[in-house]
C-alpha cells in the first residue's frame, strides 16, 4: 500500500512538477526556484485557465499574500526596526538569546510564549538540562549552583524574578545562566 | 611656431593648474588632450572614484595613478540592499587594501559602499597608512568591533569614522576606549548602526570632550535619552547630531535639562536617530527647529499630530525622512510650512500588511509638489496612485532630479481609472528634464518604456520591477536613454532579443542587473563570447545553468563593463560567461 501510494505520488509530481499553467505549455521562468514564493504574481499570470499551483501545496492552502523576496524594496535594518515596534504592540515574539556558562553555544527563546517566571525557568531547565534553585526575594536562588540573570535595557545584569513579569519581558534583552561562585554571590543573604 | 606655443608651459605650471580641477569628469577630459597632459595629470591625481570594484584591478589603478591619497570604491549591486544578491557574492576589499598598503603609503581616505570588509582589512588599514584620516563604511559588512578597535588605536589623526548602515558583529569590548588620549582630531563620528552592547558611554563622553572640532555625531540606539544632554553640553559646536533612543518617562528635570542642552547648540542644523520616540520629549527640540535643514524621523513611530506639530516649527527644512504615520494631513502641513523643501522620503510603517494602516495616499505627495517648488528628490512608498496625480506632480515639480515611487502591491493600476500608470510616469520623464534617477512601480506596459526612452535623456539610473509586456520595453530604454549608467530590473518579461540587439550599449553603462526575467543561458553565453569588454555573470543558487537546456532562462544576471577581465573571487553559484573562464571551471 505504501509503495503504490508512493508510485501514484511520483506520477502526479512528475506531471505537475514546478509548473504553472496547463501541462504542455512552456514552463514559466518565475517558478523554477522553490524558494521564491511568487504565487501571488503567478496567479495573475495564469489568467482564466487557472493554475496548477495548488499541487505544490498539497497539505496547506496557499497563503493569501505570499511574501516576495526583496519586495517592497526596504533595507533589512529598516524592516527590523519596524518589526521590533510591531512585536511590542501587536504581540509578535520577543526573542532573546540564552547563554549558560560552560555551554558551547547559545539558544534563543520567545518570552511571549510563557505566562510567568515558573514556566520560563522550567523551560530553561529543560533546555540546558540542569536545575535552578528555589527563588526567594531575600536570598535569590538557593539550592543550586546556577542563577538565572538577564541584561536589561540599561545594560545592567539583574537577577531574574525581582520585577513583575510584564516589566521583565519588555526590559529583558538577553538571559545568562550564571554558574559557580559568581552565582552564589547574587542575591544571597550574607 | 604655433605648435611650440602649446608646449611652452613647464610641467610644474600645468600641474598647478590641474590641481584646481577636482571633478573626475574634468580630470578624465584633461587626460585625453594629449600624451603629455595624460602623463602630468596621472601623476597629480589625488582622488580616485571606482563605481564598481570589479571594473578595474587594484594593480591597474596603482599603475596609472601612483600618488593617490583618497579612494572611493563600491562593491555589490544596488539590489543587494533588498536581499537579491546572495551572501558570498563578492565585493571584498582586502585585496585592494593589501595592494594599496604597498603602493600608497600616504593614502589618507578610504570610502567604501556595499563592500565586505573584514577585521583583517581594518587591521591592515590601521598599520599601513600613517596619515590615515577618513574611513567611511557605508552599508558594509563582515567586520566586528575588534577591527574598529585597531583603527581607533592606530590612527592618530583620524578625522572621520562613519559606519552608516553597516552591519557590525557584536563582540564585547570597549573599542571606543582604544582612541588614545592624544587623539583630538575627530570631526565626524557615526556609530548609529551599532547594536546595544558595543559602546562604552564614558569612553564616548571623554572622546567628545577632547575633540573640539567634532561637527557630526550619530549615536546608536542603545544610548538613552537622559545621556543626550551630557553629550550635547560637551559638544555645543555640533552641526549634525543623531540621537539614540528618544524615550523615557516624562520627568520635568530631564526635560528641561534636555531642552537646555539642545538650545546651547547654536550650529545644529541636522538631526537623526529618534528610535522609540516619546512624543512628550519632542518640544525639547523646539529651540533649534527654526535652524533645522535636515530631519530624519524615519525610525520614529510617532503619529501624525505630533509630526505636524514638530514640522510646523521647522520653516527652513530642506530634507525630511519620515514614516507614513505622517499621513496626507501631515504632508499637507509640511507643504504649507516648509517652502524650502528639496528632499522628501516617506517609508512604510507596515510594508507587509494587506490593508493600509495609515491614511497616506497619493494626495500627500501631490500636496507637497504643490507647496514645495524646490522639490528635487522624492522617495515615496504608498498603496495607491493615479495618472492624474503623477501628471500634477510632474507639472508642479519640473526640477525633480530623483523620483522613486514604490506602490507596495506589484502591478497596481491607476485606482481611479484602472489603467496602467504609463501616462503618469510618462509625464514625469517628459516634464522633469533633469531627471537622473527613476524607480517605477504599479501596473506598467511597454508604453512607459517608450516614454522613458524618448524623454529620459539625462536619466542615469533606472529601477524596474514587475513591469512591461515584451522585449520592446527593454529595447526602448537601451536604445533611447543616452545617459544611462545603471539599469536594474526584476520580474519583467524581458528576454534575449532586446539585450542582444543593444549589446554595444552595455559597454557604455556601468552595470545591468536582471533577475527573474526571461534571458536565456544561451544569450548570456553569446554576450560573454562577443563582448570581451563586458563581464557577464550568471547567478544561480539552485543548480549550474549548463545543467539545463540553453533556452532556459537564467535566474539572475549581472553584466558590467570591465578592463580587468573576469574576476577570480566568484563563489560557486556565480558563473562567468567569459570563454577563458569556462575552460577552467
Amino acid at each position: 500500500m505504501e509503495g503504490s501510494v508512493g508510485c501514484d505520488n511520483d506520477l502526479n509530481l512528475r506531471a505537475t512538477e514546478l509548473r504553472l499553467g496547463l501541462p504542455g505549455t512552456e514552463p514559466v521562468s518565475i517558478v523554477r526556484s522553490n524558494k521564491r514564493s511568487l504565487q501571488q504574481v503567478a496567479d495573475d499570470d495564469c489568467g482564466v485557465n487557472g493554475c496548477k499551483s495548488d499541487d505544490q501545496n498539497e497539505t496547506a492552502p496557499p497563503p493569501p499574500k505570499a511574501q516576495i523576496v526583496g519586495w517592497p524594496p526596504i533595507r533589512s535594518y529598516r524592516k527590523n526596526n519596524i518589526q521590533t515596534k510591531k512585536n511590542e504592540s501587536e504581540g509578535g515574539g520577543i526573542y532573546v538569546k540564552v547563554s549558560m556558562d560552560g555551554a558551547p553555544y547559545l539558544r534563543k527563546i520567545d518570552l511571549k510564549i510563557y505566562s510567568g517566571y515558573p514556566e520560563l525557568l522550567q523551560a530553561i531547565e529543560n533546555m540546558f538540562k540542569f536545575t535552578i534553585g528555589e527563588y526567594s526575594e531575600r536570598e535569590g536562588y538557593k539550592g543550586s549552583d546556577y542563577a538565572p540573570t538577564y541584561e536589561d535595557k540599561d545594560g545592567d545584569w539583574m537577577l531574574v524574578g525581582d520585577v513583575p513579569w510584564e516589566m521583565f519581558i519588555t526590559s529583558c534583552k538577553r538571559l545568562r545562566i550564571m554558574k559557580g561562585s559568581e552565582a552564589r554571590g547574587l542575591g544571597c543573604g550574607v | 611656431m604655433q605648435k611650440e606655443m602649446a608646449y611652452s608651459f613647464p610641467d610644474e605650471v600645468l600641474k598647478h593648474v590641474f590641481s584646481f580641477i577636482q571633478s573626475d569628469k574634468d580630470r578624465n577630459a584633461v587626460s585625453l588632450v594629449c600624451k603629455s597632459w595624460y602623463e602630468i595629470e596621472r601623476w597629480c591625481r589625488r582622488k580616485v572614484f571606482i563605481g564598481n570594484c570589479y571594473a578595474v584591478s587594484p594593480r591597474m589603478v596603482i599603475r596609472r595613478f601612483p600618488e593617490v591619497r583618497s579612494i572611493e570604491l563600491k562593491g555589490k549591486p544596488h539590489f543587494a540592499d533588498f536581499n537579491l544578491v546572495p551572501d558570498g557574492w563578492g565585493g571584498y576589499v582586502l585585496q585592494w587594501i593589501a595592494e594599496m598598503a604597498g603602493a600608497y603609503p600616504w593614502l589618507g581616505e578610504i570610502r567604501l559602499k556595499r563592500m565586505v570588509v573584514t577585521d583583517e582589512s581594518l587591521e591592515l588599514i590601521a598599520k599601513s597608512f600613517k596619515n590615515f584620516k577618513v574611513l567611511v563604511l557605508f552599508s558594509c559588512e563582515g567586520f566586528s568591533t575588534d577591527g574598529l578597535a585597531a583603527i581607533a588605536a592606530s590612527c592618530k589623526n583620524l578625522r572621520e569614522l562613519d559606519l552608516r548602515e553597516s552591519e557590525v558583529d557584536d563582540l564585547s569590548g570597549h573599542w571606543l576606549a582604544q582612541f588614545p588620549e592624544t587623539c583630538t582630531s575627530l570631526v565626524s563620528l557615526n556609530i548609529s548602526c551599532l547594536g546595544s552592547d558595543e559602546v562604552s558611554f564614558s569612553a564616548l563622553e571623554r572622546l567628545v570632550d577632547r575633540c573640539p572640532n567634532l561637527r557630526s555625531l550619530q549615536l546608536n540606539r542603545a544610548v538613552t535619552l537622559d545621556k543626550i544632554a551630557n553629550i550635547l553640553r560637551r559638544a555645543p559646536q555640533l552641526v549634525d547630531f543623531g540621537t539614540g533612543n528618544y524615550a523615557a518617562e516624562l520627568q520635568p528635570d530631564v526635560f528641561s535639562n534636555l531642552a537646555g542642552a539642545f538650545s546651547s547648540c547654536k550650529e545644529l542644523k541636522s538631526l537623526s536617530g529618534f528610535w522609540d520616540v516619546v512624543p512628550a520629549y519632542l518640544p525639547a527640540l523646539y529651540s533649534i527647529c527654526p535652524r533645522l535643514t535636515s530631519l530624519n524621523l524615519s525610525y520614529a513611530t510617532i503619529q501624525s499630530p505630533d509630526l505636524i506639530k514638530l514640522v510646523s516649527h521647522c520653516p527652513r527644512l530642506q530634507r525630511l525622512l519620515v514614516l507614513d504615520y505622517v499621513e496626507d494631513s501631515g504632508l499637507e502641513e509640511l507643504a504649507s510650512s516648509c517652502k524650502d523643501l528639496q528632499e522628501l522620503r516617506v517609508f512604510p510603517s507596515d510594508p507587509f500588511g494587506v490593508e493600509p494602516n495609515v491614511s497616506l495616499t497619493e494626495q500627500g505627495l501631490v500636496a507637497v509638489s504643490l507647496g514645495c517648488p524646490k522639490l528635487q528628490s522624492v522617495l515615496y512608498f504608498c498603496r495607491r496612485m493615479s495618472n492624474a496625480a503623477l501628471v500634477t506632480i510632474a507639472q508642479n515639480c519640473p526640477n525633480l532630479t530623483r523620483f522613486r515611487l514604490c506602490i507596495i502591491e506589484p502591478k497596481t493600476p491607476d485606482y481611479l481609472t484602472l489603467d496602467p500608470l504609463d501616462a503618469g510616469f510618462g509625464a514625469i520623464v517628459e516634464h522633469c528634464k533633469d531627471l537622473r534617477r527613476l524607480s517605477l512601480s504599479g501596473l506598467l506596459t511597454d508604453h512607459v518604456f517608450e516614454y522613458i526612452g524618448t524623454y529620459g535623456k539625462k536619466l542615469e539610473m533606472l529601477s524596474v520591477a514587475f513591469a512591461g509586456d515584451s522585449d520592446l520595453g527593454l529595447h526602448h530604454v537601451l536604445s533611447g536613454c543616452e545617459s544611462l549608467r545603471k539599469l536594474e530590473i526584476r520580474d519583467c518579461p524581458f528576454g534575449d532579443k532586446a539585450l542582444l540587439a543593444n549589446a554595444a550599449k552595455l559597454e557604455t553603462m556601468r552595470s545591468l542587473w536582471m533577475s527573474s526575467c526571461a534571458v536565456s543561458f544561451g544569450a548570456c553565453k553569446l554576450l560573454g563570447q562577443k563582448m570581451p569588454k563586458l563581464n557577464v555573470e550568471v547567478i544561480d543558487e539552485t543548480e549550474p545553468p549548463d545543467s539545463r537546456p540553453e533556452s532556459y532562462p537564467v535566474d539572475k544576471l549581472y553584466i558590467y563593463k570591465s578592463v580587468a577581465g573576469p574576476r577570480f573571487d566568484m563563489p560557486p553559484f556565480v558563473w562567468s560567461m567569459d570563454e577563458a573562464v569556462k575552460i577552467l571551471h
